[in-house]
């Protein structure tokens, strides 16, 4: 009989980045975990709290309103920054939505020339822009090392004002077929280094798209116990039933 | 004497609505509005002005349409000609189209007193064209992020139009609700703040989805004695010592009924007020608050306030209950939004008593317009105690599938889910699967209960709802 997998999932700032049903994302892991019998335990890290991130192995971090943002901005960066970045470029598994991706590239550049720092541990910059870029998603699947399943397009909704744009060093989540992308421009959606990956879409992200959140228990489960673990399959027929719908709706 | 322009507006508004009802368009409830205020901009400004009485605005994320439906009861029978936005037409089109309804082509409004509903992001527009003597401010909760962007952005533009209220005006706040509560400082208009103080109704945990729980002054976490549910409740800043105002209105003591009704004691500064309120849930004990606390400034007589909330009949959708021919119960709750919807929740199982017993429910959950084009809020909201309670459930809608989705990860097994986004099967369904004898409960979105009630009217079982209360 094996030991019980057991994963520690970091949320950032919960009370703060919580909004648009990010929390959506931490129910699926924990959910998609709990059917395996895999145990998923979720620490949350508040303003001012000490956290061993090597001791983690998935990290995520919402979107919030401007005033919950500017509220962790100083504590992300001052407290966990240096620490985390580590963490991640040893391979930490992360996923950040719309507010916590911007906080992960380099800086942000607000529409009245406010340059305000981000971590820089992803290779982009993100600039204010004055139109919302609101609406439904649909981005084709473009993870390397692709099993099967990650072939699937993934839906989301997107909800930002920030136009985030990609250095050379991180590589796109996927590209956009319907909806605006990082920035409008150049059908980028999401960007992905090391083991990270930061995108604009809620929906929330995971529950619709569980080829992505198999893909991050999978990567944390590799990283903490062996290189060939497997994930038992579930049966994801109403996920991919909404899903599906969805991109028969924007006519994909 | 009316300008021409106010005067040709009024004329193309009115003979659009005229046509709209007569072709049988439907409500017809903005369009006359829209086409009128092309003409003349000033229109819903020039209509009010000429109000006896003046107006009074409502706003908030939950609860406005009920609790505007209490206060006009209200004021009809304290013996005011009443002109109220009842088919729910909250935008500033909607307040200028419901006005131009109760004009005549010639001669002095029908009405003495403007009572609207205002939708959230349309309040400060209200404000500056109607200057309003009584502002209603309720709640403010995260509600269709897509369309309003986000709560605090919304509560500075509050802010911004409720300073230019003059001393005459009057402002009530929720004072529980610290977003909404700090509005009232610094203002020159007159302040009034209600209140629950019954604990027996708090909850232990804070919430994920509390909006506004930092200080208003110092940014520091609100330390919270008492939440009731979301952000609301008591709280102070550890930090400024900022705090819950006290409210001059208050909700002493709240019995709940079940699904049924509630008794409510209310004291307010001259004495106390006891209420058999026909309405299930906290959060309509707080629309009932907030309504009689609108009658107490407005100096309605205690006993009058008393009467009409105890022959309240809720507006449709809100909390309705039917009976189909065969005598099959439904009840129909609307549900919008992450807040919203927990108590909604909550209201359904707390009327539980024995653990086997189970609800038979149908959600349809539309993504139009009105509803809010991303369905996101469906994870904010608590879905999981209903696990405990369900046998069967039938999911309907434009977003039929997320709802599945939703409630899978909430706990429910999926074989326990069936999908079928049209309404009309879904309703069949769901009766269907309603043991004989025992109630339906349905949950729909703003659209969504639209269709369901064309749906029920068709059958014969509701009128249409632009009839709804004329």
């Amino acid at each position: 009989m094996p030991l019980k997998q057991t994963l520690i999932l970091a949320q950032l700032y919960p009370e703060q980045m919580n909004i648009y049903g990010d929390r959506g994302n931490i129910i699926a892991l924990a959910q998609r975990c709990a059917w395996r019998g895999i145990s998923l335990k979720v620490i949350p890290v508040d303003v001012d709290t000490d956290i061993a991130w090597e001791t983690c192995d998935l990290a995520f971090f919402g979107g919030g309103q401007d005033s919950g943002q500017a509220l962790v901005a100083n504590d992300f960066l001052k407290k966990q920054g240096a620490k985390l970045g580590n963490a991640l470029e040893d391979g930490l598994v992360m996923l950040a939505i719309c507010g916590g991706y911007q906080l992960l590239g380099h800086y942000f550049l607000t529409h009245d020339g406010q340059r305000l720092p981000g971590l820089g541990i992803l290779d982009v910059h993100t600039i204010g822009g004055k139109k919302r870029l609101i609406g439904n998603c649909v981005v084709s699947g473009a993870l390397e090392k692709p099993e099967k399943q990650h072939a699937l397009p993934f839906v989301g909704f997107e909800n930002h004002s920030g136009r985030t744009y990609h250095g050379p060093k991180v590589r796109p989540l996927g590209q956009v077929l319907v909806g605006y992308g990082d920035n409008a421009e150049d059908r980028k959606a999401g960007a992905v280094y090391r083991n990270i990956i930061g995108c604009y879409l809620h929906g929330p992200l995971l529950p619709k798209n569980p080829q992505l959140a198999d893909h991050l228990i999978l990567q944390a489960l590799r990283r903490k116990y062996d290189a060939s673990v497997t994930l038992s399959p579930l049966d994801d027929t109403l996920e991919l039933q909404a899903q599906q719908t969805m991109v028969k709706r924007l006519g994909c | 004497m009316m300008k021409f322009r106010s005067f040709l507006a009024l004329g193309l508004g009115k003979s659009v609505q005229i046509l709209t009802q007569k072709l049988n368009l439907g409500g017809g409830t903005n369009l006359p509005g829209t086409l009128a205020r092309l003409v003349d901009p000033n229109l819903l400004s020039t209509l009010t002005a000429t109000l006896p009485q003046g107006v009074i605005l409502l706003t908030g994320t939950n609860g406005k349409t009920t609790t505007t439906r209490m206060l006009a009861n209200l004021l009809r029978s304290n013996g005011s000609q009443v002109l109220h936005n009842q088919a729910g037409a909250n935008l500033i089109t909607g307040l200028t189209a419901t006005i131009l309804a109760a004009s005549p082509f010639f001669g002095p409004l029908h009405a003495e007193i403007g009572l609207f509903e205002t939708d959230e992001a349309a309040l400060p527009q209200a404000i500056l064209e109607t200057k309003p003597r009584l502002v209603v401010i309720h709640n403010l909760f995260r509600d269709q992020l897509d369309r309003y962007g986000e709560v605090d952005t919304l509560a500075k533009h509050w802010k911004k139009a409720l300073m230019l209220l003059p001393a005459t005006s009057h402002v009530i706040l929720n004072a529980d609700d610290p977003a909404v509560a700090y509005l009232g400082e610094g203002l020159t208009a007159q302040v009034t703040y209600y209140g629950v103080d019954d604990s027996r109704h708090a909850t232990n945990s804070t919430d994920h989805i509390a909006d506004s729980q930092f200080c208003r002054c110092c940014g520091q976490h609100y330390t919270y004695s008492l939440t009731f549910y979301s952000h609301i409740g008591h709280y102070h800043c550890p930090n400024c010592g900022h705090s819950r105002p006290t409210p001059q209105v208050k909700l002493t003591r709240l019995d709940l009924r079940g699904t049924a009704s509630s008794q409510l004691l209310i004291t307010y500064p001259e004495g106390t007020l006891e209420i058999e309120l026909p309405l299930p849930g906290l959060y309509n004990a707080v629309n009932a608050l907030a309504a009689a606390t609108v009658g107490f400034v407005l100096g309605a007589k205690p006993a009058l306030i008393q009467e009409i909330l105890a022959a309240f009949k809720a507006a449709f959708g809100r909390i309705e209950r039917i009976q189909t021919p065969e005598g099959q119960p439904i009840l129909i709750a609307l549900i919008k939004n992450p807040v919203g919807a927990s108590e909604t929740i909550r209201m359904l199982t707390s009327g539980i008593t024995e653990k086997q017993q189970k609800i038979a429910l149908l959600l349809i959950i539309n993504d139009k317009i009105a509803d809010g084009t991303d369905v996101s809020w469906l994870w904010d909201a608590a879905f999981e105690p209903l696990t405990a309670y369900l046998a069967e459930v039938i999911v309907s809608g434009t977003r039929a599938e997320d709802m599945a989705v939703r409630l899978k990860y909430a706990g429910v097994a999926s074989e326990q889910i069936k999908v079928e986004p049209k309404i009309a099967k879904a309703v069949a369904k769901a009766l269907k699967m309603t043991p004989a004898g025992e109630t339906l409960a349905i949950l729909p979105t703003y659209t969504a209960m639209l269709e369901l009630r064309a749906e029920l009217a068709e059958r014969g079982w509701v009128q249409p709802f632009w009839e709804d209360g004329l």
